[in-house]
């Protein structure tokens, strides 16, 4: 009996947190859906989305941020690999954490200079013989940043669940004849695959609603849906139209990790 | 777990030395912590020195934050939480503001500087008789342009921006009605137009624009244009004079079909909570040799008379950043069109950024 009163208790805190930060805005955003610039109650928003402005820029977040976690996670596996390999492990994976310490801000400013027409990428690029090139304000740029931006927090979880595994279970492929590449095939991937799903995670939900570097290093050449909702909270302060894009996103995160969530073991 | 307890300590015992430190500094200084005022204002908009004077000649502690649009600033003000005391916004927010009651009449005997300000910005339409504002600075949208990059042309008018040569070189500002009243310019319609047809026609001009168009950004502009990274820039002409000081190449147009003429005035919003200090710090912004320095600072035109002879004459008499009323009345002030219009252009306005080359 007791132990039940102080079981509730324990629960307490996170009840709260749940209803109040996460239950209530989920509500508040939804709320806020149904209500036209007016302020009058309709679906008006909801068939606003459905038209091809709206489908296209969200056909572009999608394919952005695909992108940019696809091309995170191939360079993340190996590196993550790599580093499990190393004697020093924790101190290499330190200084690949240590960029994301800095603000996003002054990153995106820095590649403002890296990529523009007198930086270092087209002096590279002039002295290599290829000549100077329009580096900023183009899709290569968005993606080399955000990946650039990312890319630690797809390293982490990969290289955790890589240093977890028990090595012997490597020899044990090997005696048995298991090529190297059946061996990462069979062996290596399946058990790292859990990794693999939360870095994709981490990575692919931010990406869908990047805003502040779509202006700063893609020029508003890219707009995303992170853009359009920014816009319209804060500059038509249209926060009906605001909100279903939010309650779209939010409905499309809720797919993509039950999609890649953890199934039951054994099903 | 006790690492746990030590880092949890670390971190307070140096938020604890942070909070002293700022504490003595305060006291230092003289400032009670009571006696503060908040100003809300644009970003690089106001010569921090003079912040400094004000602080020492009333003894307010001064806190400053900005903004980056009009739009930004009303919803912080609108949603309250916020004790802003003193606000700087742009003419058609102002009269939305005060239809909206979001801002304090002002007391003209506290303002006794306010004689400095020239007659013709005074009394403008979005706030008769100054009842709720007054001017901090004025100018006009145009077209910034390194006439070395361009090989020695010239750019006169909005519809010269269409030219084939000019791909990938124009950097446009990301605000809708900036890039919006351009294209209904170049049309020869009127930037405060609300005609869904003028305004589509506006629209599917300025796609056409598209290939010409290196990038859409924000403050950015200015460093991008300073160091030759884009050859044209549409700009506020502040942003123009600061960076042609800095560039000798940039030139600045207020195109011949008409443009932007703009106020950005000095507000004391419904957040306020040291009204008393308040009309200080606007009196004292009022005064002439005050006024002199924030310009030459800011780089915008100052609308006061009296300030202009403190100013180097090569500044005052330059038409491009001090234009003669003849030239203004071309010009045209932003109206504030209503929630739905706005809406509407900003809708626009993203299709147009959707559009690609």
């Amino acid at each position: 009996m007791n132990n039940k009163i102080t079981q509730n208790l324990y629960l307490l805190p996170y009840a709260l947190w749940i209803v109040l930060f996460v239950i209530a805005p989920l509500l508040l955003v939804l709320y806020y859906s149904f209500f036209d610039i007016e302020g009058h109650f309709s679906l008006m928003n909801y068939m606003n989305f459905f038209t091809p402005v709206y489908m296209k820029m969200a056909f572009s977040s999608f394919w952005y941020a695909f992108l940019i976690t696809f091309i995170s996670l191939i360079f993340a596996y190996p590196t993550a690999y790599l580093l499990t390999k190393t004697r020093h492990k924790q101190l290499w994976l330190l200084l690949i954490i240590v960029p994301s310490w800095i603000n996003l801000l002054l990153k995106a400013y820095a590649f403002l200079g890296i990529f523009g027409t007198k930086g270092i990428a087209n002096s590279f690029l002039e002295a290599i013989g290829v000549g100077s090139k329009q580096i900023l304000f183009t899709d290569f740029s968005f993606i080399f940043v955000s990946v650039y931006i990312f890319i630690p927090f797809m390293i982490l979880p990969i290289f955790n669940s890589l240093n977890e595994m028990n090595p012997s279970l490597l020899d044990a492929a090997n005696d048995l004849g298991a090529s190297k590449w059946t061996t990462f095939r069979r062996v290596i991937f399946p058990l790292t695959i859990n990794g693999v799903k939360s870095g994709c995670q981490v990575v692919f939900i931010p990406a869908l609603s990047l805003f502040m570097l779509t202006r700063l290093i893609a020029g508003n050449r890219v707009i995303t849906l992170g853009t359009a909702i920014e816009q319209h909270f804060l500059v038509t302060r249209d926060w009906g139209m605001g909100s279903t894009i939010a309650v779209f996103l939010i409905i499309i995160m809720f797919l993509i990790m039950s999609v890649t969530g953890n199934r039951k073991r054994g099903v | 777990m006790s690492k746990l307890v030590r880092f949890f300590f670390a971190i307070i015992l140096v938020s604890a030395v942070l909070f002293y430190t700022v504490h003595e500094l305060n006291n230092s200084e003289g400032y009670s912590g009571r006696n503060t005022l908040t100003i809300y204002n644009w970003g690089d908009y106001i010569d921090p020195q003079l912040i400094k004077r004000f602080e020492k000649e009333t003894g307010v502690k001064v806190i400053y934050e900005t903004f980056d649009s009009n739009e930004a600033m009303l919803t912080k003000i609108e949603q309250g939480g916020t004790t802003y005391d003193i606000a700087i916004p742009s003419e058609y927010m102002i009269d939305k503001m005060r239809k909206e009651r979001l801002l304090i009449p002002l007391d003209h005997s506290k303002l006794p500087n306010l004689h400095y300000i020239d007659k013709r910005f005074m009394d403008l339409p979005f706030d008769e008789d100054n009842k709720y504002s007054v001017p901090y600075f004025w100018g006009t949208v145009g077209i910034v342009y390194n006439s070395k990059m361009l090989g020695g042309k010239k750019i006169t008018s909005w519809n010269d921006l269409w030219d084939s040569d000019l791909r990938n070189k124009i950097l446009l500002i990301d605000g809708a009605r900036e890039v919006m009243g351009m294209g209904l310019n170049s049309l020869g319609y009127s930037l405060n137009d609300t005609n869904h047809n003028h305004l589509h026609q506006a629209k599917r001009k300025l796609d056409l624009l598209t290939p010409n168009i290196k990038a859409i950004v924000g403050d950015e502009s200015r460093l991008l244009l300073e160091n030759e990274e884009a050859s044209i820039g549409l700009v506020w002409s502040g942003v123009a004079s600061e960076i042609m000081s800095e560039n000798k190449n940039l030139e600045y147009a207020v195109p011949k079909e008409g443009s932007n003429l703009w106020f950005d005035n000095m507000v004391i919003p419904k957040t306020a909570k040291n009204i008393k200090a308040a009309h200080k710090f606007i009196n004292f912004m009022l005064d002439p040799k005050i006024a002199a320095k924030n310009a030459e600072y800011v780089n915008y035109s100052t609308p006061n008379k009296h300030a202009l002879s403190y100013m180097p004459k090569g500044t005052v008499n330059d038409e491009r950043f001090y234009p003669s009323p003849e030239l203004t009345r071309k010009l045209e002030v932003y109206e504030n069109l209503g929630k739905k219009n706005l809406a509407y252009y900003n809708e626009l306005f993203l299709e147009f950024k959707m559009h690609r080359k």
